[in-house]
C-alpha cells in the first residue's frame, strides 16, 4: 500500500477524517510480516511482528487498509506468539485492530459515509477478509449506500483471485489460471469497476485484466468511499 | 508384541498430548457431552404419523422410488401384479414372510426363495425381488433392511426391481429412531448386515449425469400396508 | 527442488495451459454446487451439524485406543477376523495371504481410497490374482490404467466419447454417446464378475465402536454386491474411521452425502457386522477387517494437526479448491488429492518430499470453510510450511527472508530501499517479461503496477506540514 497504492491510504484518511476521527500514521511501521509467515519463516515473521507491536502499542484503534494484513494482525499474531512472553500484547493488538470496512460498520456503526460515485461495479471478496475475518457484508453495506453506484454480484465473488503472496511467483501458472477464472467472472457482470478491500488482490486482478485487454477498472473500497 | 499391541501402543503414545477441542459455535470450549440425537441440526420432521408418511412420500419421489399406500394385502397383491405385467416378469425372488407369501401367491410366478440359501445364478435371473423391511425413515425416504428380515444380503440388490412391503408401524421419523429400533430389536444378536436403501441404484460417474440402475435395481417400489 | 515437486510443477503447467480441461472441470462441478446448497439448506442448522460432527470425531480420534479396541473386540466376538496392519506392506501381505489360502480365482473390489493408498491392486496382480474394480468410475480409470482423478468422482475428467472409445477398445462394445448405454455396458460386464468372484474387497466409511460394524456408503450397489456374493469379504479400514456410537451415523450419513455429492443421502448405506450369521440366507463365510495404521499414528502425534484425522473423505474440499480445479487431480501425484491430500501426504509419505503441495496454495481457506468436520485445512498448510522450513530451511530463501526482516525492522532502511526501487524501475521496464526480468514469474502473464511516484509516508509528511 505504502509503495504501490499510496492513494488508498490517503483515501482512508479522508474518509475517517470526514467522519470526525483523528488519524495518525506512525512512520516507524513497515510490514506485518506476512510474507515471511506464509513462507514458513515464523521466527523471522515474529521479529518483524514484534517491531509493529511496539509501534502500535499506544494506539487506541488500528485501522488496516487490507483484509490480508488485517488477518495477519488479528488472527495470526496470536498464533505466532502462542506461548511467547509477548503473547498478551499480540492478543491486545489483535483486539484493537480493524480492517477498514469492519471498523466503519461494526465498530462505528456507519453504513453511509456520504460518498457519491457513479458507475456499475462488482465487489471482489479478498479471501482473508472474507474467511479469516468473516467480513462478507460490511463492504457491501458500505457500497450499497454510495449514491450513484450500481453494485452487481459476480458468479465467482468468493473465489480466490490467485494472488496468495509468494504463491503468485512460486506457482505463477496456477496463480494466473486462478486470476483468469476470476476476471472472466468479473467481465461477465458487465461492470465498469471491480472493487475490493484488498490491494494485493487488486494488483493481481489488474495484472490479469491488462493482459486480457479488458477495460474494467480496479478500485480499492476506500477510493470509492472517499469520493463525494 | 502383537500388531494390536504395537498399534495401540503408538496411539497411546501419540495421545499423551491433548489436542484442542473444536469450539462449538455457541457453547463451551471444553469437551461437551455428545448429543444423543443430532435431530436439532437435521432437516425437520413432522410429529404425527400422517405427516411422516407425507414426508416419506415426497422424499421417495425425489429419490425416484415408487411409493403407494395399500388398505390391505389383497390390494398390494393386485398392485404388484400390475407391476409384473408392465415389467414382463417371468420369475421372482423372495423370502418367506407374512406379507411376501400372500403377494407371491397372487402373482403365481416361478419363485426363487432365499430362506435356506440359493444358487446365485438363479437369483440373478429373477426379474424382481420381494422383501419386507425393518423400518421406513421419513426424513430421508429410506428403507432399512436386515439380513434376517429381508431374505439376506443379495435379494434386495441383485434383481432389477425391488419391491418392499412395509407396515405403517414401521414408519419412523429419522435415522436415529431407525437405528434405535434395530438396537432394541436385536440387542446383542445383531445381524451381520443392515442397509438403508434410499431410492434405486444410481451413478453419476459419466459426466455427472444421473443414470439409474448402475449395478443394483433400476426400480424400487415401496408399498405401505396397515 | 525434489523429483515430486518437479513433476507437480510440470503437470500443473500442462494442466493450467489446457483451457478446455479447466473449463470441463468447472462445468462438471456446477451442478454439484447447486445441489449441495439445496440440501445444506434443508438442514435445520448446517453449521450446528458441522460443530457436532467435529466434536464427535474429536471424541473418537482423541480416544482412539479405547474405541478401536472396542470395535475390534466386538467384531471378533461375532466371528470376524481383525488384522492390525502397522504398515502398507503388512496389510498387502495379509490380504494376498487370504487370497492364496482360499485359492481364489477372481477378486471383485468396491471403491476404497485406503486400498489405493497401499497399492493393493498391484500387489494382488503381482501375486497372480485378477482384480476388477466394480464402481463404474473406478472401473473406467482401471481400464485406462490411471489412478482416480478425485476421491469421490474418479472419472470426472473424462468425456463420454472417451469412455465410449475405451469400452469399444477394451470390451468390444458398440460406440455410443449415451451415458445410460455406457453404464449398462459396464453393468453387464460386472454382473458376470459378481457371480464368478470368490473374494470381495471393500473399504469402509465408518467403523462403529459401539456395535463393531463397518459402514459403507455408495450409490451404485456395487459394494453391496461385492460383499454379498463372494465367499470371502476383506474390508480395509484406516484406523481413523472410528465413530463411537451407532447413532452417530444419523448425523454423518446425511452430512457425508450432502457435502460430498450434493445428495440428501446416498443410495446405500450399509452396515456389516461379521460374516454370515447362523440363520442368515447368504453372505461371506469369512469376514476379514484389516485395520491400517500406515503412519496415521504419526499424524495423531501431531496435536496441532490431529484434526486432519477427522476427515471423512467426502471430497468437498476438492470441489471448492481453486488449485484443484485448475491443476486437476492427477497433478498431485498422491492418493488423496486436493487440500486434504496436501495436508496429510507430508505426514504419510514424508514432509520434505511433499511440502511443495503445502506451498502450492493461495491459502484462500475455501476448503476449511466447506469441510463438514471443520478440519483447519488451510492453516495446516501453513503449519506444514513452517515445519518444513524448521527442519530444513531453503538456503537462498532463508537469505531473502533474513534480509526482509533486517529491512522491515529498520523503517529508514526500508524507505531507502523503496527509493532505490524507484530508480531501478525504468530498467525493469526494458527487460519486462524476459529472462533478465527479476519479476519475470509475475510479469510473464500479468502486468505489474509501477511504484507510486511518492509513497504514502511521503504524502503523509507533506500533508502534515502546515
Ligand atoms: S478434509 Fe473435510 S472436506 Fe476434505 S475430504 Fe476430508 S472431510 Fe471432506
Amino acid at each position: 500500500m505504502d509503495q504501490f497504492y499510496p492513494q488508498t491510504g490517503m483515501n482512508i484518511v479522508r474518509v475517517l477524517e470526514r467522519l470526525g476521527h483523528s488519524v495518525d500514521y506512525p512512520e516507524a511501521q513497515t510490514c506485518c510480516g506476512q510474507p515471511a509467515f506464509n513462507s514458513g519463516y515464523w521466527d523471522e515473521a515474529r521479529a518483524v511482528a514484534e517491531r509493529q507491536m511496539t509501534v502500535f502499542h499506544d494506539a487506541e484503534i488500528v485501522v488496516i487498509a487490507s483484509g490480508s494484513c488485517g488477518a495477519m494482525l488479528k488472527v495470526f499474531y496470536p498464533e505466532l506468539f502462542q506461548g511467547h512472553p509477548r503473547e498478551s500484547e499480540a492478543r491486545a493488538l489483535a483486539a484493537k485492530t480493524f480492517e477498514f470496512s469492519d471498523f466503519l460498520v461494526n465498530r462505528l456503526g456507519v453504513l453511509d459515509v456520504g460518498a457519491r460515485f457513479s458507475g456499475r461495479a462488482t465487489f471482489h471478496d479478498g479471501c482473508h477478509g472474507l474467511r479469516e475475518l468473516g467480513l462478507k457484508n460490511p463492504p457491501r453495506q458500505l457500497l450499497q449506500h454510495v449514491r450513484g453506484l450500481e453494485l452487481v454480484e459476480m458468479q465467482e465473488a468468493e473465489t480466490c483471485c490467485g494472488f496468495g503472496g509468494t504463491f503468485a511467483v512460486k506457482f505463477p501458472m496456477i496463480s494466473t489460471a486462478m486470476g483468469e477464472v476470476k476476471c472472466v467472472s468479473i467481465a461477465e457482470t458487465g461492470a465498469d469497476y471491480v472493487i475490493s478491500n484488498d490491494s494485493s488482490c487488486l494488483m493481481q486482478i489488474r495484472g490479469v485484466l491488462d493482459r486480457q485487454g479488458k477495460s474494467v477498472r480496479t478500485l480499492h473500497l476506500a477510493e470509492v468511499l472517499a469520493q463525494t | 508384541m502383537t500388531n494390536r499391541e504395537i498399534i495401540l501402543g503408538r496411539i497411546r503414545e501419540a495421545l499423551k498430548i491433548t489436542a484442542p477441542h473444536p469450539a462449538f459455535h455457541d457453547g463451551p470450549v471444553t469437551a461437551p457431552p455428545l448429543p444423543a440425537s443430532p435431530q436439532k441440526w437435521l432437516p425437520p420432521v413432522g410429529g404425527t404419523l400422517e405427516e411422516q408418511i407425507e414426508l416419506f412420500r415426497r422424499n421417495a419421489e425425489d429419490l425416484k422410488a415408487g411409493f403407494r399406500e395399500c388398505t390391505n394385502v389383497n390390494e398390494a397383491g393386485q398392485y404388484v401384479k400390475t407391476l409384473a405385467l408392465a415389467g414382463g416378469w417371468k420369475k421372482i425372488g423372495l423370502h418367506s414372510g407374512d406379507w411376501t407369501d400372500p403377494v407371491a401367491r397372487e402373482l403365481g410366478l416361478p419363485e426363487v426363495r432365499t430362506d435356506g440359501g440359493y444358487a446365485v445364478n438363479d437369483l440373478e435371473s429373477c426379474d424382481a425381488g420381494l422383501t419386507e423391511c425393518e423400518a421406513l425413515v421419513a426424513q430421508t425416504g429410506s428403507v432399512l433392511v436386515s439380513a434376517p428380515g429381508a431374505g439376506g444380503r443379495a435379494l434386495s440388490v441383485l434383481p432389477p426391481h425391488h419391491v418392499v412391503l412395509a407396515r405403517r408401524s414401521q414408519m419412523v421419523p429419522d435415522l436415529t429412531a431407525a437405528l434405535q429400533r434395530v438396537q432394541e430389536k436385536f440387542k446383542d444378536k445383531f445381524p451381520s448386515f443392515l442397509s438403508f436403501i434410499s431410492g434405486p441404484s444410481r451413478t453419476g460417474d459419466i459426466e455427472r449425469i444421473l443414470v439409474l440402475g448402475a449395478h443394483g435395481p433400476k426400480k424400487l417400489t415401496i408399498l405401505l400396508l396397515p | 527442488m525434489n523429483a515430486h515437486a518437479r513433476e507437480f510443477n510440470e503437470a500443473a503447467r500442462q494442466q493450467t495451459a489446457d483451457l478446455g480441461q479447466r473449463d470441463w472441470i468447472q462445468k462438471a462441478l456446477a451442478g454439484y454446487y447447486a445441489k449441495r446448497d439445496e440440501f445444506k439448506n434443508r438442514f435445520s442448522n448446517w453449521q450446528g451439524a458441522r460443530d457436532t460432527a467435529a466434536a464427535v470425531k474429536w471424541e473418537a480420534v482423541n480416544h482412539l485406543d479405547r474405541y478401536l479396541d472396542e470395535f475390534a473386540s466386538r467384531l471378533e466376538a461375532r466371528g470376524a477376523k481383525v488384522f492390525w496392519a502397522p504398515g502398507a506392506q503388512e496389510a498387502r501381505d495379509y490380504i494376498v495371504g487370504v487370497a492364496r489360502q482360499h485359492k481364489v480365482r477372481a477378486i471383485i473390489k468396491s471403491k476404497s481410497m485406503t486400498a489405493e493408498e497401499i497399492h493393493l491392486n498391484d500387489a494382488l496382480e503381482q501375486a497372480g490374482f485378477e482384480v476388477v474394480e466394480s464402481d463404474l468410475g473406478e472401473y473406467i480409470v482401471q481400464l485406462r490404467q490411471e489412478p482416480p482423478y478425485h476421491l469421490v468422482f474418479p472419472a470426472m475428467h473424462l468425456r463420454r466419447q472417451q469412455i465410449s472409445d475405451l469400452f469399444h477398445d477394451r470390451l468390444g462394445s458398440e460406440r455410443t454417446n449415451n451415458p445410460e448405454d455406457l453404464t449398462m455396458i459396464a453393468r453387464r460386464v460386472m454382473r458376470r464378475k459378481y457371480c464368478e468372484a470368490d473374494m470381495g474387497i471393500s473399504g469402509a466409511n465408518f467403523a462403529i465402536a459401539e456395535t463393531g460394524m463397518i459402514s459403507i456408503t455408495e450409490n451404485e450397489g456395487n459394494a453391496r454386491l461385492t460383499t454379498s456374493l463372494p465367499k470371502v469379504h476383506v474390508a480395509i479400514v484406516g484406523i481413523e474411521k472410528v465413530l463411537p456410537r451407532l447413532s452417530d451415523l444419523a448425523l454423518f450419513l446425511p452430512m457425508l452425502a450432502t457435502a460430498g455429492a450434493g445428495q440428501p443421502i446416498t443410495c446405500y448405506n450399509t452396515l456389516y457386522g461379521g460374516p454370515r450369521q447362523p440363520g442368515e440366507p447368504d453372505g461371506p463365510g469369512e469376514f476379514h477387517v484389516v485395520l491400517l495404521d500406515n503412519r496415521r499414528t504419526e499424524l495423531l502425534a501431531d496435536a496441532e494437526q490431529r484434526d486432519a484425522l477427522h476427515c471423512i473423505r467426502c471430497g468437498a474440499c476438492l470441489n471448492v479448491c481453486p488449485i484443484f480445479k485448475n491443476v486437476g487431480g492427477h497433478s498431485y501425484g498422491t492418493t488423496y488429492q486436493g487440500p486434504i491430500g496436501s495436508v496429510i501426504t507430508p505426514h504419510l509419505r514424508g514432509l520434505q518430499d511433499w511440502k511443495h503441495l503445502s506451498q502450492a496454495s493461495s491459502l484462500c481457506g475455501a476448503c476449511t470453510e466447506t469441510c463438514p468436520v471443520k478440519i483447519n485445512l488451510h492453516h495446516h498448510l501453513l503449519h506444514n510450511r513452517r515445519n518444513a522450513i524448521h527442519a530444513r530451511p531453503a538456503r537462498l530463501e532463508k537469505l531473502v527472508q533474513t534480509g526482509f526482516v533486517f529491512m522491515m525492522r529498520r523503517p529508514r532502511l526500508y524507505e531507502w530501499g523503496a527509493r532505490v526501487g524507484r530508480i531501478l524501475q525504468p530498467l525493469q521496464r526494458l527487460v519486462r517479461g524476459t529472462i533478465l526480468d527479476p519479476l519475470r514469474a509475475w510479469t510473464k502473464t500479468r502486468s505489474f503496477p509501477p511504484l507510486a511516484e511518492k509513497s504514502f509516508r511521503e504524502l503523509w509528511r507533506e500533508r502534515k506540514k502546515p
